[in-house]
């Protein structure tokens, strides 16, 4: 079940003829079914039978060509995991991950050649840079691995260096440590830019700057999105952020897809409670509107021993009794817009329903 | 675009103060390590130039002059107990003892480093492997370990400076372990990966820079441990053979002059303890000035 309409691939911007694709326009550039990830389950002599940590759960969702996925959720809730998995720096447990109608890691889709089409921006700044290489050394270093000489390798590292902003004359023989956070967030993301990819994926990429250099980076995104024609996949759980960034957006939960869809359909209409209370918990820019009491209480539960049937239930005020036992699919309530919540499928015989 | 490129490449880059350069500077200015440096130069030029500023034959004794006081006439630090020149001697002795010192700590930067490095890097079972036969000799303790191994091996030099070395390789290489581990997990190694390359690439280009530093401060403060347990092999006689001048078997062959002259007998003791202190305050500097930025 494809989760992208041809209704809203008008939405999305016309792409220059790419000679790198493959697929044609209908083909989502990045396809993930089934995607599993456990933790905790490769285990020594001694440790058998111990606990394992349910970090991504069978999830499912498409990129189309072009635009930007939004991805929110709350902390340990798989996100990040699950960027790390589409990048294969972690392998997943089960799952297919098509780029461009191609398996990744098969005959016809190397793991090398899926990797100098998809790039990662990490979150921490810091940690992401090599702190004994120079600005241009650590932007040049995939080049050279792709065996482009030095100099053409530091002529792109200043190239990029220049459309992220940096004067190459002053930054490209810095140290990470010479140059501040927005700074250094901006060589990653010419670093990620260096071997020419078509997706990129944006781990929190801006949570860890102050406001006005994020707002500088979130603009210089949306501006290489543009230059370069790339498919964005930004991870975040700012999500203000996330509605300037996005024309889709997953919201995710314990390891599970709660809801996806068009960006306006879920921040206007939000179908599944978890959407609905993270909305609600947003401070409000107007005093008289404040938020008095908070929308979720608690923490998530343990993804070592996740709550039976809806993973949500324990937290829900529209919680009932087959929520507890029978887990919602993902259910189509129009326009591309699912959500996994037995009140969005009129048939789950959910009591509310008959209530209405 | 290329033409862009091309123009760009000829701005000419501001050429940056780079790690080491930093790390010399923040040295420079900490007085204890300077004067450690110093200490342990001189003790180094000394030893190298020990033909030309040794005042006498450091093999030549003599049977009237024997155990002479500090400043007798031609003296100028005594005589030992068959009567050679103890300022000539310890000059002399300098060469062996640095030379045995120093010698195996190199070796074992070289093993360890890079069995510590593979283990680290790779991870998983064939990492609990290696380290867990490394820690089979820190059971020993590292003085019983070098005689036991001496012994075994029989006393001369090259044994003495292979068996030190067997009891390095498993401290540096636990270190070089523990710091690769923490490097590996690191975004810019998992970023390095994601561009492409190989472990070797990474391991020269991301792991190598930021690892030895640290394995190499461990390997300095070794040296000063590395010099008295080589001392001590020679006291036993498992070491340097008589009559070739070394501290710790000048300290042995003394020993039995420590009522009639005990400012001369300690004087080889006097050097093990400048030279080892030196080493370690030296080491401790370099680590503080390593620490400022990463």
């Amino acid at each position: 079940m494809s989760m992208i309409r041809e209704s809203d691939r008008s939405r999305i911007p016309k792409l220059a003829a790419d000679p790198q694709d493959r697929g044609g326009p209908g083909t989502p550039l990045l396809s993930v079914g089934g995607l599993i990830k456990h933790f905790g389950r490769t285990t020594g002599l001694l440790s058998q039978g111990r606990s394992v940590v349910r970090a991504v759960d069978g999830i499912d969702f498409e990129v189309a060509k072009g635009e930007t996925l939004g991805i929110v959720g709350e902390s340990g809730c798989g996100k990040s995991t699950t960027a790390r998995l589409i990048m294969q720096i972690i392998v997943p447990d089960a799952g297919d991950i098509l780029f461009d109608g191609e398996e990744v890691g098969s005959h016809a889709l190397s793991l090398g050649e899926f990797r100098q089409q998809a790039q990662m921006v990490f979150q921490d700044s810091y940690s992401s840079l090599n702190p004994r290489l120079t600005v241009e050394d650590t932007i040049a270093f995939g080049p050279r691995v792709h065996g482009l000489s030095r100099r053409t390798a530091i002529a792109r590292a200043h190239d990029l260096l220049h459309r992220v902003g940096l004067e190459p004359s002053r930054f490209a023989g810095c140290y990470p440590h010479e140059i501040s956070g927005g700074q250094r967030q901006r060589v990653n993301i010419a670093r990620s830019l260096a071997l020419e990819p078509r997706l990129l994926i944006l781990d929190e990429a801006v949570s860890a700057l102050d406001k006005s250099v994020e707002a500088q980076v979130l603009n210089l995104l949306l501006d290489l999105k543009e230059e370069f024609g790339l498919t964005f996949i930004f991870i975040s759980h700012d999500l203000n952020v996330v509605r300037f960034m996005s024309d889709r957006v997953m919201v995710m939960y314990l390891g599970k897809v709660a809801e996806v869809g068009p960006a306006e359909s879920i921040l206007a209409l939000p179908r599944h409670p978890y959407t609905q209370a993270l909305l609600a918990s947003m401070p409000s820019m107007d005093p008289d509107n404040r938020t008095q009491e908070a929308p979720v209480s608690g923490d998530p539960p343990n993804p070592i021993n996740p709550p039976s049937g809806c993973r949500f239930h324990p937290r829900c005020k529209v919680v009932a009794t087959l929520c507890a036992h029978s887990e919602p699919a993902p259910h189509d309530v129009g326009a591309g817009h699912l959500a996994a919540c037995h009140l969005a499928n009129p048939e789950s015989g959910h009591p509310r329903l008959a209530a209405a | 675009m290329a033409a862009i490129a091309d123009a760009l490449t000829r701005v000419p880059v501001k050429a940056s103060r780079g790690y080491w350069t930093g790390v010399v500077a923040r040295l420079a200015r900490d007085p204890t390590a300077m004067v450690a440096l110093t200490i342990i130069l001189v003790i180094v030029a000394a030893a190298i130039l020990a033909p030309l500023i040794a005042p006498a034959d450091p093999y030549k004794g003599s049977m009237i002059r024997r155990l002479r006081p500090i400043g007798f006439p031609g003296y100028p630090l005594g005589s030992d107990e068959l009567g050679r020149d103890m300022l000539t001697r310890l000059i002399y002795g300098g060469r062996l003892s640095l030379f045995i010192g120093v010698a195996p700590v190199i070796c074992a930067f070289v093993i360890g480093s890079s069995v510590g490095i593979f283990a680290g890097y790779l991870g998983g079972r064939i990492n609990t492997l290696l380290m867990r036969i490394i820690d089979v000799f820190f059971a020993f303790p590292s003085v019983l370990l070098a005689i036991a191994l001496s012994g075994a091996l029989g006393a001369g030099i090259f044994n003495s400076i292979v068996s030190l070395t067997i009891v390095f390789v498993p401290q540096i290489a636990r270190v070089a372990e523990s710091v690769t581990t923490q490097i590996r997990s690191r975004d810019y190694v998992e970023a390095a990966r994601i561009s492409g390359a190989g472990p070797v690439t990474i391991v020269r280009v991301h792991v190598l820079g930021n690892v030895l530093g640290p394995i190499f401060v461990y390997a300095t403060g070794l040296i000063s441990v590395s010099m008295i347990l080589a001392s001590g092999l020679s006291f036993l006689g498992l070491g340097v053979k008589p009559p070739d001048p070394e501290w710790g078997l000048m300290l042995n062959t003394l020993r039995t002059a420590i009522y009639t002259q005990p400012l001369v007998a300690a004087l080889p003791g006097v050097m093990i303890f400048l030279t080892s202190i030196s080493f370690n305050l030296f080491s401790d500097g370099l680590r503080s000035a390593m620490e400022v930025k990463q």
